[in-house]
């Protein structure tokens, strides 16, 4: 029990800790390749403080609704950052949820973060709501098929369970066809997910090109320095998700105190590798237009499909 | 449980004749309708937990001069789960209507209103416990006329008229197919009760069964509203005064599902090939997607939640063909999670959607129209209503702590478990069908933060929105009794999943609840806890622990909130409702996305300024979905059949003497046959 609530609080400590590194990493990697300086990468972690140290403006517009949402959206990304196993392999808290509760945790936050656009009564809000409501319409299905197709191969949905397994590489994957392509399609629903270009573009303030941004526009002070901290979280626990269901190989197995530490340095090293990768990603393309991200995500999905047809034909 | 039933049977022939005795005095004659159903429904739900905890099947009858015709009920595990879900509603139905009917008084007469309210309860009680096919096919007969009696209460408007009209041929054309699907059974079975359906003397031949399976699914498809014989739900529920549109769509549908169970699983003993559970399946998948779909253009508020009822049906027959097709392989206890995930969101349906229904009622009451583009801002005005329609969207959106996310995860967990399905097909098929679910949940939650922010938030957008207030008590109390449910039934499945394995326990000989309880009933977990598993308490307390974090974090960084409050910038110009955006404007992308389903067609007119053509006056912008339905099926069949009719009427020529001629005739033909 002790054991339980003390992983359970490292695990929240370490998301806590990690996201904000992860967000001031990407934005160094991009400044380097732009050929500038850049900000620190613990930069992100002066930003959410001062955020929550200044007053914030509230529109006389909003309902309770408004100033309850980055408190809804940062639970509901915490919890969802619970089920997903990052250091150790068998996260305590994997009884409360798998795939489809970690896709709908999510989706909680995301369905206040609509409200809470609408709320302030600005296009702006408006329009960053509609154009959310546009992209997750079309990265749950993919997201919860390419988590499904790994779960076949695993023979569980429980992700503790497929991490457990991938480690051990007990079922070990005969096929390599449906891992890349669920892969492919969970690193597409990734970027989308969590507002990197080129779906959105977490730099931008322009009307033309920000979603995110512009639900949460009217934010200032303490609720942005939730919501920013929310979005850095969501990017850690997907990040942590393909690191984790393809490349769990480092990951704490059993509960010593020696595999943790291995299990620490792997994942934080796994998942700064994969922010770089998503930095110089996002330096090497140019933001899509909204109804070409729409195609783009039409693709995720059918490598998600294709992931779960391509295992059940090669299974024979 | 004899006790039971008569309180519940007397209480609602009070309700029917008792407000008759009070003529002019709507107020009496409103709490004496409402409160006698109410009653009635009270006992209907401890009616209906008796018979679910019940070792025996409870059974009653009447016999009756009319041959084959025996007032026969039969309470048994499935037939009280439905009673139980109709009284529920039914009860929060009229604590609501106390309140809602006042906006009648004058206008409808609230004795009619009333009386019609507690016959179509009682009717639809009877429905699920008839026991003889006849006597089911009467009170069948009676529910679709009371709620037509219902729909058309508004008669003077011609669309009232019109939704009225259009639900009383579909009901029928259903009721045709359902005493077709009754007679196949009759005839091998020798008599109408039940028990001979269930075991016939002569046993039905395959082609027989396969014809039964077919027009059951269409009769009773008709009255569920699945795809594509759906088209009267959004005319008819709209048109009907809220409390019943919840009624109807909230339990009257289900009675349908309930009759598909009974037919498929208990007359037809289970036995079926995979392929009638793949077609329930498909018609399942397509319901759903194309419901939301549709609910998502809509901005009549009645109409989309119509159309969402058509969703949640489809998300029901998911589950339930799921069941069917794993019990045609033997595979029973995936056979019992498919069914029991069916029958668990039917009740989370009828609470969550009963509970939309009655908050759209208040918001028409409060702003006396249905049009979302009109409201906004209402959250502060209507603090009650909106915190509730909150619930109910966080619910139909199935996101979790609430009910309708342990439902469609029970849904999505017996697709998953496809992989036991011998064929490569089925195995292929159940995946897509649940990406399918995915795609319907989504746009659900889509087109519920669009309802709930449009009409809810910002700025309001005309002078009714301006001026709403929030409505009487009672139709609060009734709100907030099925809110409590929603957030009940999802915390709790731990008392939900054994009494409906009560259900399934029987008809598919497996009991399976601790094969999915799991962690002494904490958490869900079908199969066993490796595979898959929730635990929606351990889910709430993570929720409820992350908020209380976020706001210590808060008060640790930022210390004591001082917040100052200012208009919204729009960019230097006054914030006035028409900076907001529109409903038409949220759904915009979506369409544009999924324009080959919508075919939209798009009208622009612009009335430009005399002095400069670049200066426009007036714009219109007109957009509609392409009725495909009505279009392209319907339309057609009805031409057909006014075209037979008009070639038939040359013989009503309307000389008195020809029809004196065609009596002759039939006469002595008749005769001659009789000879």
């Amino acid at each position: 029990m002790l054991q339980t609530i003390t992983l359970v609080v490292a695990q929240i400590i370490v998301l806590l800790g990690i996201s904000p590194f992860l967000v001031g990493l990407i934005r160094k990697v991009k400044a380097r390749l732009q050929c500038r300086r850049g900000a620190g990468v613990f930069q992100p972690y002066a930003d959410i403080a001062k955020l929550f140290r200044k007053q914030p403006v509230v529109s006389s517009t909003t309902s309770w609704i408004f100033t309850a949402t980055p408190y809804i959206l940062f639970a509901s990304t915490l919890s969802a950052g619970l089920l997903v196993p990052m250091f150790i392999s068998v996260t305590p808290m994997n009884f409360a949820g798998n795939i489809i509760a970690l896709v709908y945790l999510l989706a909680l936050g995301t369905f206040f973060l609509i409200l809470a656009g609408l709320d302030a009564g600005s296009a702006f809000g408006g329009m960053g709501s509609s154009r959310e409501g546009l992209v997750a319409s079309l990265t749950e299905p993919a997201m919860i098929l390419s988590i499904f197709a790994v779960a076949l191969t695993a023979g569980s949905t429980n992700l503790s369970t497929i991490v457990h397994k991938t480690a051990l590489l007990e079922g070990v994957v005969t096929a390599p066809a449906p891992h890349l392509m669920a892969l492919a399609a969970l690193c597409i629903v990734a970027i989308a997910e969590t507002g990197r270009v080129p779906v959105d573009n977490p730099a931008t303030h322009l009307e033309l090109t920000m979603i995110h941004e512009a639900m949460v526009l009217e934010y200032s002070g303490r609720y942005l320095a939730l919501i920013e901290w929310a979005a850095a979280m969501k990017l850690a626990v997907f990040l942590s998700l393909i690191a984790n269901l393809f490349a769990p190989w480092g990951i704490a197995t059993t509960l010593a105190p020696g595999a943790i530490g291995i299990g620490l340095v792997a994942y934080i090293l796994k998942i700064a590798g994969l922010a770089v990768l998503i930095g110089i990603l996002e330096s090497m393309i140019a933001k899509l237009r909204l109804f070409r991200v729409t195609e783009l995500l039409g693709a995720a999905f059918i490598l998600a499909l294709l992931a779960v047809v391509f295992f059940y034909i090669l299974q024979g | 449980m004899l006790n039971l039933f008569f309180l519940l049977f007397a209480g609602y022939v009070a309700g029917l004749f008792l407000p008759l005795c009070f003529p002019a005095k709507p107020k009496i004659q409103n709490v004496l309708a409402h409160g006698s159903a109410g009653l009635a429904s009270g006992a209907g739900i401890l009616l209906g937990v008796t018979g679910l905890l019940a070792q025996e099947p409870w059974t009653a009858s009447v016999q009756s001069t009319i041959p084959f015709l025996s007032f026969a009920v039969r309470l048994d595990p499935l037939a009280s789960f439905f009673v139980l879900t109709i009284s529920l509603a039914g009860l929060a139905a009229s604590v609501y209507a106390i309140g809602y009917v006042t906006e009648f008084y004058g206008r409808v007469s609230i004795a009619a209103l009333g009386a019609l309210f507690n016959g179509f309860l009682l009717s639809m009680t009877l429905v699920v416990i008839a026991d003889n096919g006849f006597f089911f096919l009467i009170v069948w007969e009676l529910m679709s006329l009371l709620s037509y009696f219902l729909v058309v209460t508004e008669h003077k408007k011609a669309e009232v008229q019109y939704a009225g009209l259009f639900y009383l041929i579909m009901t029928h054309v259903g009721t045709a197919f359902i005493i077709m699907a009754f007679l196949i059974f009759f005839q091998a079975g020798g008599s109408f009760s039940f028990e001979a359906f269930r075991h016939p003397e002569q046993p039905l031949s395959e082609g027989m069964r396969t014809l039964a399976f077919l027009i059951a699914l269409i009769g009773f498809g008709t009255k569920a509203g699945i795809v594509p014989l759906h088209v009267w739900l959004p005319y008819a529920h709209p048109a009907a005064p809220s409390h019943i549109s919840a009624l109807m769509s909230g339990v009257m549908i289900k009675t349908a599902i309930y009759a598909l169970i009974r037919v498929y699983f208990d007359f037809l003993g289970g036995q079926f090939p995979w392929w009638w559970g793949f077609v329930v399946l498909v018609v399942g998948a397509v319901s759903a997607l194309l419901g939301v779909m549709y609910a998502l253009m809509e901005h009549d508020l009645k109409r989309l939640l119509a159309f969402h009822s058509v969703e949640n049906i489809g998300i029901i027959l998911l589950g339930i063909g799921a069941g069917m097709i794993f019990q045609s392989y033997g595979l029973k206890e995936l056979a019992a999670l498919g069914v029991l995930a069916g029958l668990y969101h039917t009740i989370n349906h009828a609470v969550f959607k009963a509970l939309l229904f009655f908050g759209a009622g208040s918001l028409l009451y409060a702003t006396h129209t249905r049009d979302m583009e009109e409201y906004g801002g209402l959250l502060r005005r209507m603090p009650w209503t909106g915190a509730f329609f909150l619930i109910g969207a966080v619910s139909i959106s199935a996101l979790p702590p609430t009910n309708g996310f342990v439902s469609e995860w029970l849904v999505f967990q017996s697709l998953f478990l496809s992989f036991q399905l011998p064929t490569v097909f089925l195995k292929l098929m159940l995946p897509i069908a649940a990406a399918m679910l995915a795609l319907t949940g989504v746009l659900a939650l889509v087109c519920f933060a669009k309802v709930f922010g449009i009409s809810f938030l910002a700025l309001a957008r005309s002078s009714h929105a301006r001026h709403a207030e929030e409505v009487p008590i009672a139709m609060r109390i009734g709100m907030g009794i099925l809110a409590v449910l929603c957030v009940g039934l999802g915390l709790a499945p731990m008392i939900v999943v054994p009494l409906l394995d009560r259900i399934t326990g029987p008809l598919m000989g497996v009991s399976i609840s601790d094969k999915i309880l799991a962690l002494d009933g904490w958490a869900l977990a079908p199969v066993n806890l490796e595979f898959a598993s929730i635990s929606p308490p351990m889910l709430a307390a993570l929720l409820i622990a992350g908020g209380l974090l976020g706001l210590f974090l808060a008060f640790l960084f930022g210390g004591h909130l001082v917040k100052r409050y200012y208009k919204t910038w729009g960019c230097g110009i006054n914030s006035s409702p028409r900076l907001e955006y529109t409903a038409t404007g949220f759904v915009q992308p979506i369409k544009r996305v999924f324009s080959t389903i919508y075919q939209p067609t798009i009208k622009l007119e612009t009335e430009f300024l005399e002095e400069s053509r670049y200066f426009a006056k007036r714009r219109r912008f007109e957009f509609h979905i392409e009725p495909i339905f009505e279009k392209y099926l319907y339309s057609p069949v009805i031409n057909v059949f006014v075209e037979i009719a008009n070639r038939v009427r040359v013989l009503q020529a309307g000389s008195l003497h020809l029809n004196l001629a065609y009596i002759l005739v039939a006469l002595v033909v008749l005769l001659l046959f009789a000879v």
